[in-house]
């Protein structure tokens, strides 16, 4: 019933198609809209916001600079209060961990908390294949289940639907899984959340087996957190008699007292609330009340890969919270498929590559998938500098194909400019040759821009990526440096002799 | 400014491009009493490299850069972005290299670079240039300079100081315009749909002129709106700021354009 | 090699070059509220849950005109008042609870910046499953419980302990940004502060 990123063309290409869905342009122009302004408001009243952010990445950045060492911490206070802890180096042992465990208790389904991790993995096509429902108990997730959909959104994975198109799957699909929608279902989203309390209601009551993932892992104490909004996680981590939550290794945060600044950033960033409805905390086992069996799996699965990485390293601290994705202008446009993984948007740009490797096209694009604007920077909670991130990955795309027996077009251009750009003497030959150029192209190409200037229409061959829809300039007949050392000059002070 | 050298880093787009904002800023800073200097060593500051992934191919260009640029005690840009390419990236180049005197010549240098509306207010301490420009503006923060080298409100209260000039508020001014160099080639559709955006923007404000502080982003998206035939001039805040009433814009330094 | 073992390995392999901070970071300084309880109520009422002030001597009569009539109303053993149509919980089924309206619990405190209460699953609040099957919350927090801000929270609870937060009624936003308040957890929250 789920989708798959697998085979997904590179960025331009899914962007291409992206960005002629008129439903899609305008359901996101909406949606990151409204959040970007929630999250100007409740941001804008706290006095020391960079305070909090300088503290959420030291906090961050300390658990990782040191992640063995909290790692064993946090296995052992697991065990200690009655947890097992399992422990897996990719998506495959994870999975075979999970599915395990669902086997061993019989049972045919399972409900889940909304994780990211186990999209990641995915968990779910795990499940089924070994003939285990996973249902999906956060609503936008729901959706996404129910519409055979991927998620395009870390936050909100529906994002890309509107209320109508809700309504259409939830009447078409809720009854194949479960209890159906009221035929009078209208698309009034509070009638619409209604329908889904309805529909998995009784998946709650019945669930044996729960499974979440973690927003963050306390090693001090061994406590394992969760921040949601619905209730649906409260459901999965309380009503199941086992609990399995599967944790990437870079949630460790070192001691209870350091949660602080992250509770007070993820909320703000995220949601644009000042605290999400409910966070649940709770320490392996809670005698009497809850699950009485409790799994955590602690997952590699390319983080130690982008913890080798210095300069990478940083995305690691990632929360989860989406502000990057809101802001970004080209995942406004795009949408989140485009990027080809279950982390889409900026930080998806940066994570996939750091947690995959260079070498695969779709993987590569993902670098060059940003116009480098620097907003997804200044919202970052945790203060992941991601256009640094982004340029850094560029130059791992760029040196993986240093050895290349036919080098690219691009490379060879690149190599020419930067030939031209290291002697100025070069570059005012090369400056004469173009403001030729412009002649040519004055005439045979020829308008006028405002202002009166001459330009360039649609060119053809490889320069139309440029003037298919960007009249270009015609390159002057005398570029600054030769018209410095003709006239500009000799208004100096003292003479003219530089 | 009597002993201070300043060199004009005019950057190779508007050098190969856009000389008119090149001579603005010579005309400014003359009429302000800088004897501004053009060192003629100077080339780029390798940002197309660095961004695109180059980074060894970047290392020749910022030792032509740092070469150039020695020995001054301000270095100034009718770039944001540029600027903070000297400033932000040449270290990671330089680092790379594992050049420990590319690295201290780096240091020397990338401190000493100003974005104009940085060198006019920070440097110089003036806000009212004393230019006349009248006709109704809007201005678009490109993203270096706003996020990058956080130029704030400079440009703004440069602008507000020009006689004559009616400036319109621009809506969503902080959002990118899409042009971010090779991007607008690698991911053309994307950066289109971005500038297209932008120059709905810039009409809706009635505006004659939209004003940045970087003409490669003013490339992108006067070319959207050129091809539009809106009708709208897109024009570098040097040009406005050296416009006087003496010597109105088309009569600045070289002739018009 | 077993997974953890390859785990651990690669990510000191991994961190060669990294110096260890041994020092937990240091929280920056949360909000001084001149008014914490009016603060703490406001900011819950802004979720949209229903918040009164009132005396202990008060307190039976605002619990029962909080709860639906006739309601059936789980409450945990130690909760200390008597509730009109109480149930005590002596570890009922998710089903039974599933057929009772509505459940009174105290808290272990409130935070006024957030508006959040905070159960730490206490004897006068209960397990967990009590304050989240029924449609109705009814949570009592007394004036001397309620802190400034998260950090004043962190330093009261213990974390060996299961603890649930609340901001507000179950609430979504998932369709298209637009907040709607009730979901899975209980669709009405209403807190009573007492003096």
């Amino acid at each position: 019933m789920t989708g798959t990123f697998v085979g997904m063309p590179a960025f331009p290409v899914a962007a291409r198609e992206a960005l002629g869905d008129t439903q899609l342009r305008h359901n996101l122009a909406h949606a990151t809209g409204v959040i970007r302004a929630k999250r100007a408001a409740v941001v804008g009243e706290v006095d020391n916001w960079e305070d909090l952010r300088l503290a959420g990445a030291a906090v961050k950045e300390r658990a990782l600079t040191d992640l063995a060492t909290h790692l064993e911490e946090l296995e052992r206070m697991l065990v200690a209060h009655g947890a097992t802890v399992h422990w897996a180096r990719d998506a495959a042992e994870a999975n075979a961990i999970v599915v395990g465990i669902a086997q061993g208790h019989g049972v045919d389904e399972v409900v889940k908390v909304k994780s990211m991790v186990t999209q990641e993995i995915d968990l779910n096509g795990a499940l089924a294949a070994a003939g285990i429902a996973a249902w999906e108990t956060d609503l936008a997730e729901l959706i996404v289940q129910l519409g055979g959909d991927l998620p395009s959104h870390i936050l909100v994975p529906a994002i890309h639907r509107n209320r109508a198109e809700v309504r259409e799957i939830f009447l078409r699909e809720m009854g194949g899984a479960g209890r159906p929608a009221p035929a009078d279902l209208t698309d009034e989203p509070a009638m619409l959340a209604a329908a889904a309390r309805a529909h998995l209601r009784e998946k709650f009551l019945r669930a044996k087996v729960g499974v979440s993932g973690a927003n963050f892992a306390v090693s001090e104490t061994g406590t394992l957190v969760v921040v949601e909004s619905e209730g649906n996680g409260r459901m999965c981590l309380t009503l199941p008699e086992v609990l399995v939550s599967v944790v990437g290794i870079e949630k460790v945060v070192p001691t209870w007292a350091e949660l602080d600044p992250l509770l007070r950033l993820l909320p703000r960033s995220s949601t644009g609330e000042r605290m999400n409805p409910y966070t649940s905390t709770w320490s392996g086992v809670t005698p009497g009340d809850g699950p009485q069996e409790v799994h955590v799996v602690l997952l590699d699965n390319g983080r130690t890969r982008a913890l080798a990485d210095s300069v990478g390293r940083q995305a690691l601290r990632c929360i989860r919270c989406s502000a990057c994705l809101n802001v970004c202008p080209v995942y406004e446009r795009t949408g989140g498929h485009a990027y080809g993984s279950v982390y889409p948007g900026p930080i998806g740009a940066i994570l996939n590559p750091l947690m995959q490797g260079t070498g695969d096209k779709q993987v590569d694009s993902l670098p060059y998938a940003s116009s480098l604007c620097g907003a997804c920077f200044e919202v970052c909670p945790v203060r992941i500098d991601i256009p640094e991130v982004l340029v850094h990955l560029r130059s791992k795309v760029v040196d993986a194909h240093r050895s290349d027996t036919v080098p690219s077009a691009e490379a060879v251009a690149m190599k020419g400019v930067a030939w031209t750009f290291s002697d100025a003497r070069r570059l005012a030959r090369a400056e004469r040759a173009s403001g030729v150029a412009g002649r040519v192209m004055k005439r045979m190409f020829g308008v006028t821009l405002p202002g009166g200037r001459a330009a360039s229409g649609k060119l053809p061959g490889p320069d139309g990526g440029w003037t298919s829809a960007r009249d270009l300039p015609a390159p002057p007949a005398e570029s600054f440096r030769a018209w410095w050392q003709r006239v500009g000059r000799l208004g100096r002070q003292g003479g003219g002799e530089s | 400014m009597g002993s201070m050298r300043v060199a004009l880093m005019v950057t190779c787009v508007n050098d190969a491009m856009f000389p008119e904002t090149g001579k603005a800023v010579v005309t400014l800073l003359r009429r302000l009493g800088v004897d501004v200097e053009f060192p003629a060593a100077q080339t780029c500051c390798a940002q197309p490299m660095v961004n695109t992934g180059y980074l060894d191919e970047a290392v020749p260009v910022v030792r032509t850069f740092v070469d150039a640029f020695a020995g001054f005690d301000a270095i100034v840009t009718p770039s944001g972005s540029c600027a903070g390419s000297a400033r932000h990236q040449h270290g990671i180049v330089a680092r790379r290299t594992g050049d420990a005197g590319l690295a201290a010549a780096v240091a020397e240098t990338s401190p000493k670079v100003f974005e104009l509306t940085e060198f006019l207010v920070d440097v110089l301490g003036v806000v009212d240039v004393g230019a006349y420009f009248p006709h109704r503006v809007t201005y678009h923060p490109t993203c270096h300079s706003l996020r990058m080298l956080g130029v704030g409100d400079r440009p703004r209260r440069l602008l507000e100081a020009v006689r004559g000039i009616r400036l319109a508020e621009l809506p969503s001014a902080e959002e990118c315009c899409g042009f971010g160099g090779t991007f607008a080639l690698k991911n053309a559709d994307t950066s289109i749909a971005m500038g297209a955006d932008k120059a709905r923007h810039v009409r809706s404000t009635g505006a004659e002129v939209m004003v940045a502080g970087d003409n490669s982003c003013l490339m992108h998206v006067g070319g959207i709106l050129s091809r539009q035939r809106s009708g709208v001039r897109v024009m570098h805040l040097a040009e406005i700021l050296a416009s006087t009433e003496d010597a109105p814009l088309g009569a600045v330094v070289g002739g018009g354009r | 090699m077993s997974a953890r073992d390859d785990i651990l390995a690669a990510v000191r392999a991994a961190l060669a070059d990294a110096t260890p901070e041994p020092s937990p970071v240091v929280s920056p300084v949360g909000v001084v509220p001149n008014d914490l309880v009016g603060l703490f109520a406001e900011r819950v009422a802004d979720y949209r849950a229903v918040v009164e002030r009132c005396s202990v001597a008060d307190l039976p009569a605002r619990v029962a005109a909080a709860l639906p009539p006739g309601a059936r109303v789980v409450v945990p053993s130690g909760l200390g008042l008597d509730v009109p149509g109480q149930v005590v919980d002596t570890g009922l089924s998710s089903a039974e609870l599933d057929a009772l309206d509505a459940v009174v619990t105290r808290a272990a405190l409130g935070i006024a910046e957030t508006g959040t209460i905070v159960l730490d699953h206490g004897p006068d609040q209960g397990r967990r499953a009590i304050s989240l099957v029924p449609d109705v919350h009814v949570c009592i927090v007394t004036e001397d419980q309620v802190v400034a801000d998260v950090p004043d929270a962190m330093g009261r609870l213990d974390p060996s302990r299961a603890l649930t937060w609340i901001s507000g009624p179950s609430a979504t936003s998932d369709i298209e940004l637009d907040r709607v308040e009730g979901v899975h957890g209980p669709r009405t929250l209403q807190v009573l502060v007492v003096r």
